[in-house]
């Protein structure tokens, strides 16, 4: 009797050596990202200030600012959304309310987690080879958006499945019941209801393509420009790539640290900051719905 | 009227689907760009030189066009980076989804999904400027910037891909296994290791090469703190140039329809079939070995 309890006593001692062997893995994850964020913010709050937010950068820059690339960056990621938001919406509404289960549907969702799993080095290749050299755009704004159009468009399509079904079938039997076609029931039931899931993917997208480097790198991006973008066909520079120009190609490396830690800074800021926006929106939905 | 309604339907319908092939004409499209530019290489070098061709002086006279240096740095990041990552993530999945309290589990899921927002560019520099003179220092070695560091990079950028594929899986056991060990008297601790990662084993399988797969596709990281050098290395301190950084590095150097252009492409191909064939397999075992009841266990 006394052996089986401490056998039992064993047991309990095992699960909680093992159980707490797992939370300290799981704060591993934590501990990175407050490493990584804590130590770009605390370098790089130096460097902002008014001028290096309104400024092109100076003197082959090693001084000003980063307004170009703010700009860049911004019209990267909202252009590449506008042109993956509408096509990955719609393609998600056939995955999950035309497509029967079938051989189409395997194929269709086969090209989806393929390009899901693409190198983003792949995506700057192909924007290369196609759109800046086959289709002669050059290299500019345009090309880059829609090289990261592409490459964001499994998100979208995946939390806009996501979103479509979480709206309850009781909400589209209601629509037919009264006698609504198909497409009058996607239109006016269902996608409003599933808008907020599909505007969380939206801003999801645009953290992606905000973040992204190399897809940008020989489709769109620029060591330098004094100039804003004025069109779409204009060369630009982006956050990411003047991050990694600054770190590894500039004359001088060492001077413009601060430089590098407020771009990283800033770049961080907008992609947790949309992440964190559309977590924070995401929990409140559920909870709502619930 | 109703004949109306029904082409008007049938049209919205047709008009879904070919936007719905978009992707997958897509994915042809960037296979066919990558071997009509790439192919073109492989006049001049055999694919067997090309692939296991150990010198990649693409700039000189006459040019050696092998990248088994960079594929051997590839696998090379891509392994090292697996030893943390895999047991890494795949112990916070098992956490999430089976240990922590409700509470808790709010609070640390979306530190994973931020974690895995995080720009590769960024973590690249992080690499750069705290774990290279870091390593340098405690190792005393000639560069920081080397397959140790890029492998725990990569490690952080996998993690988060293989922990949330993971957790997917575990939470889709069935209750029932779970409760029927639980009633048997096994504790929670036996109940995760005996039973639920048992019918979660091929979900789990597929989130690791998924979570390889994305690490020997990184760019950024690679190309900021792998040091560098298209040599087979030799240790861990050694730098490496895999596929990836090779190929960003060199891209804007190399004259438009040229040997080294074509030569990059070609590059390019290699990596796409690697991380296609990684996805085909994981897309194999999950859909193969699917746990779908109380039978196989």
């Amino acid at each position: 009797m006394k052996a089986k309890i401490q056998h039992k006593n064993l047991r309990k001692i095992i699960q909680q050596a093992m159980f707490f062997i797992f939370r300290m893995a799981a704060a591993i994850n934590g501990i990175c990202l407050l490493l990584i964020t804590t130590f770009i913010v605390s370098n790089g709050w130096h460097a902002i200030n008014w001028t290096f937010l309104t400024q092109p950068p100076m003197d082959s820059m090693t001084k000003g600012g980063i307004l170009p690339c703010i700009v860049g960056t911004f019209c990267l990621g909202l252009g590449a959304i506008a042109f993956s938001l509408p096509i990955g919406v719609s393609s998600a509404i056939y995955l999950n309310e035309y497509a029967a289960t079938g051989k189409v549907l395997r194929m269709i969702r086969f090209g989806i987690n393929n390009l899901a799993g693409i190198p983003s080095v792949v995506f700057g290749l192909f924007g290369l080879a196609f759109f800046v050299i086959w289709m002669k755009i050059g290299v500019s704004l345009l090309a880059g958006i829609l090289t990261l159009g592409i490459m964001t468009l499994p998100v979208i399509i995946g939390t806009t499945e996501e979103a479509l079904k979480a709206v309850p079938n009781s909400y589209r039997e209601a629509s037919f019941g009264l006698g609504a076609t198909k497409s009058q029931t996607i239109f006016r039931v269902v996608l409003p209801a599933a808008l907020p899931g599909i505007l969380t993917g939206g801003i999801l997208g645009i953290s992606r393509a905000a973040g992204e480097t190399a897809p940008i790198m020989f489709t769109a991006a620029v060591f330098f420009t004094p100039d804003l973008p004025s069109s779409i066909f204009d060369e630009i520079m982006a956050l990411p790539y003047h991050i990694y120009v600054l770190a590894t190609a500039g004359t001088e490396i060492e001077a413009t640290r601060h430089l590098q830690y407020g771009t990283a800074l800033v770049l961080i800021t907008l992609v947790l900051g949309m992440n964190l926006i559309s977590i924070i929106y995401r929990s409140w939905l559920r909870r709502k719905m619930i | 009227m109703t004949l109306k309604i029904q082409i008007k339907e049938r049209r919205v319908n047709y008009f879904f689907f070919s936007v719905a092939t978009i992707s997958i004409a897509s994915l042809f499209m960037i296979m066919m760009f990558l071997f009509i530019e790439g192919l073109p290489i492989f006049t001049k070098v055999s694919v067997k030189d090309f692939v296991f061709g150990k010198l990649w002086y693409p700039t000189s006279e006459p040019p050696d066009f092998g990248i088994f240096p960079l594929i051997i740095g590839s696998l090379g990041v891509t392994i090292f980076s697996a030893l943390m990552s895999i047991p890494l993530g795949v112990m916070t999945a098992i956490y999430l989804a089976e240990i922590a309290r409700p509470g808790i589990r709010e609070v640390v899921k979306p530190l994973v999904e931020l974690l895995a927002s995080l720009p590769s560019v960024v973590i690249g520099f992080f690499g750069m400027v705290v774990v290279a003179p870091f390593l340098q220092e405690v190792f005393d070695i000639p560069t920081g910037l080397n397959l140790c560091n890029a492998s725990l990079m990569l490690a952080f950028m996998s993690v988060p891909t293989i922990c949330s594929i993971s957790e997917d899986a575990i939470f889709s056991v069935q209750k029932n296994l779970k409760e029927a060990s639980l009633a048997l008297g096994a504790t929670q601790w036996e109940t995760i290791i005996r039973v639920i990662l048992p019918a979660s084993i091929s979900g789990i399988a597929a989130a690791i090469i998924l979570g390889m797969s994305r690490a020997i596709g990184e760019t950024m990281v690679v190309l900021m703190v792998a040091g560098g050098a298209a040599m087979i290395p030799g240790s861990i301190f050694d730098p490496v140039r895999p596929l990836p950084a090779n190929i960003a590095a060199e891209m804007a150097e190399a004259p438009f329809g040229g040997d080294h252009y074509h030569a990059l492409f070609a590059t390019g191909i290699i990596l796409f079939l690697l991380t296609i064939s990684f996805n085909l397999i994981a897309d194999h075992i999950s859909h193969k070995y699917r746990q779908s009841g109380e039978a196989s266990l």
